[in-house]
């Protein structure tokens, strides 16, 4: 009980949860208990709203129009540029590029980067642990350049095996692309270190920060990462926009990912010369109205501030992983309660098979995520084939939490003492 | 559908929890393999014929609970029966999970039960991988007998 009077000094979530209209919907006829933020979070009004307005007040094509709802669109647009840059402090606005996910954002940095350094023999550092969309697209280019992509093991307690770096980063590492939280586990990696580490051998660190932008503070000049990817609706914000930030005298220097409109300066039959950044690397008519809505929801995080919003999910994170691990045949993987970790936590509960779990928890309206959570290699490391996940966001109580911890324990009791 | 009790059925639950026929095949036998990616089930079904007849059916793996269940209970309703009548079943099972009808006349024993499953979209591969492993054994199975008539 001291958890929940501690969270309610730290956070109004009642007053906090208003701003959510889903978080008020029914599932199976009990209220939803959303538990699968680290999938994709829910929207602020703030975020719907501008959605709607923009298409009711704003709605043009950007960059081009010389007529007046052309030019709100586009300082709109280029206003959430300058957002996002001050959010994760990068020095310039040209370093911000808006893709359609962290995917492509990840996608475009082994396109243009990797294809026009790698050579055959070199080599791409990730870890056991990465997301697919970390792992696939280095398999891609690195198999196009005779190029080898390596991996350095995680611990069970979900960190990395930095005891084998002197072997897996050598002179022949050109790229190191690494998560800066586990969407599985939890687990924070030290990226600070590994950016130094990386530059050390001349390679290019490329982070992650799919998970790690909604639960760590990001300043990409400290980190002094090369590149850095994450995507806005796990940020509250809406789907379809990602966004790319490099270091400008990288992107200055890199070929263009996609052609088109808008990233072209002078074309001709046989040839074209590049718009300036970030341009260069955006072509055809972007997201207009998502970016924009996504700069609402940057503006609502910073509204109720994101140290509030960290010191609760830390508080409630460490609740649920003390709940849970008081349930009799729950393995945690991971780290444990007095490591540093953040909001998602993957478990298992006794041989029942995560599909199962999470299917009879649906009943019970709560939404959590059964799978390999696009981490087959560590489920691999895991020795699993499959979790749960339960992933927080700031709109959680500590009655969710016990409410889980019941449907948890009553799904056990149904399934019996079965495999 | 909203209780659980609807979708995991006594009869699912009793099967997954006293699998029938579970393990391997140490005799000739037809061996085939199914997985599903997505959830990480992984089936190898274990087929033994005499002639037109399946006289031995076992089956080994892991899985949720759908899937293990509708293994013991495709394990117990073709064992014994000619491969004809398995495939007779094979198709009504799938049908049914498509939300097809079914013949009237056609005896399924327990697979009815899973026919609630269809309404979880997700959960179809799951019900169904044992079926689709079935199908896998028994054309390797055409196929040898094509081979051997060469």
């Amino acid at each position: 009980m001291s958890t929940l009077a501690q969270n309610k000094n730290i956070l109004d979530v009642a007053a906090v949860r208003k701003d959510f209209p889903i978080l008020a919907t029914q599932v199976h006829g009990k209220p939803l208990v959303y538990l699968d933020n680290a999938a994709t979070a829910q929207k602020p009004r703030a975020v719907i709203d501008a959605l709607t307005h923009f298409y009711e007040t704003s709605n043009a094509n950007i960059h081009r129009g010389v007529h007046a709802l052309s030019e709100a669109a586009t300082a709109q647009y280029e206003a959430v540029r300058e957002q996002v840059r001050e959010f994760i402090h990068a020095a310039s606005p040209r370093e911000i590029i808006f893709t359609r996910n962290a995917t492509e954002a990840l996608n475009l940095v082994a396109q243009s980067y990797g294809r026009a350094h790698l050579q055959p023999g070199d080599e791409i550092l990730v870890s056991t642990m990465e997301h697919h969309s970390n792992l696939v697209p280095w398999q891609l280019i690195a198999a196009e350049r005779g190029a080898t992509v390596r991996a350095i093991p995680v611990h069970a307690s979900g960190a990395l095996d930095l005891s084998q770096l002197d072997t897996l980063l050598t002179k022949k590492t050109r790229i190191v692309a690494i998560t800066m939280l586990s969407n599985v586990m939890g687990s924070i990696t030290p990226i600070r270190e590994l950016a130094a580490r990386a530059h050390s051998v001349g390679a290019v660190l490329v982070v992650d920060a799919a998970q790690g932008v909604v639960h760590l503070p990001i300043n990409v000049e400290q980190i002094g990462c090369d590149f850095l990817a994450f995507s806005s609706h796990k940020l509250y914000g809406p789907t379809g926009v990602g966004v790319l930030y490099g270091r400008e005298k990288l992107l200055e220097a890199m070929p263009p990912f996609l052609g088109g409109g808008e990233m072209i300066d002078h074309v001709e039959i046989t040839h074209s010369t590049w718009a300036q950044l970030p341009h260069k690397f955006e072509a055809g008519t972007p997201n207009i109205a998502d970016v924009i809505a996504f700069g609402a929801a940057l503006s609502y995080l910073q509204n109720i501030g994101m140290e509030k919003i960290r010191a609760y999910e830390t508080s409630l994170t460490h609740y649920a992983v003390q709940q849970l691990s008081r349930i009799d045949g729950l393995t945690i993987y991971g780290p444990g309660l007095e490591d540093l970790r953040d909001a998602v936590i993957a478990f298992n509960l006794g041989g029942l098979h995560p599909h199962d779990v999470s299917q009879a928890l649906d009943f019970d309206g709560i939404a959590i995520r059964a799978g390999h959570h696009c981490c087959q290699p560590l489920m691999r490391a895991l020795g699993v084939v499959a979790t749960n996940r339960a992933s927080l966001a700031f709109y959680n109580t500590a009655a969710e939490i016990d409410f889980l911890v019941a449907a948890l324990k009553k799904t056990k009791q149904f399934f019996g003492s079965a495999r | 559908m909203n209780d659980l009790n609807e979708l995991y059925r006594e009869v699912i639950l009793d099967h997954y929890q006293y699998p029938r026929h579970k393990g391997t095949c140490t005799a000739p036998c037809v061996i085939s393999e199914g997985k599903n990616p997505l959830c990480g089930d992984e089936l190898t079904l274990y087929l033994t014929l005499d002639g037109e007849t399946i006289s031995d059916v076992t089956w080994n793996g892991h899985g949720c609970s759908i899937c293990m269940a509708s293994a013991s209970m495709l394990a117990e309703s073709v064992h014994g029966i000619s491969i004809a009548a398995a495939k007779e079943k094979l198709q009504a099972v799938v049908d049914m999970m498509h939300g097809k009808g079914i013949p009237a006349e056609l005896d399924l024993g327990d697979l009815p039960v899973l026919e609630g499953v269809k309404q979880f979209p997700v959960r179809i591969k799951c019900a169904l991988l044992a079926w689709t492993t079935l199908q896998e054994g028994l054309n390797q199975h055409g196929n040898e007998q094509r081979n051997d008539t060469h």
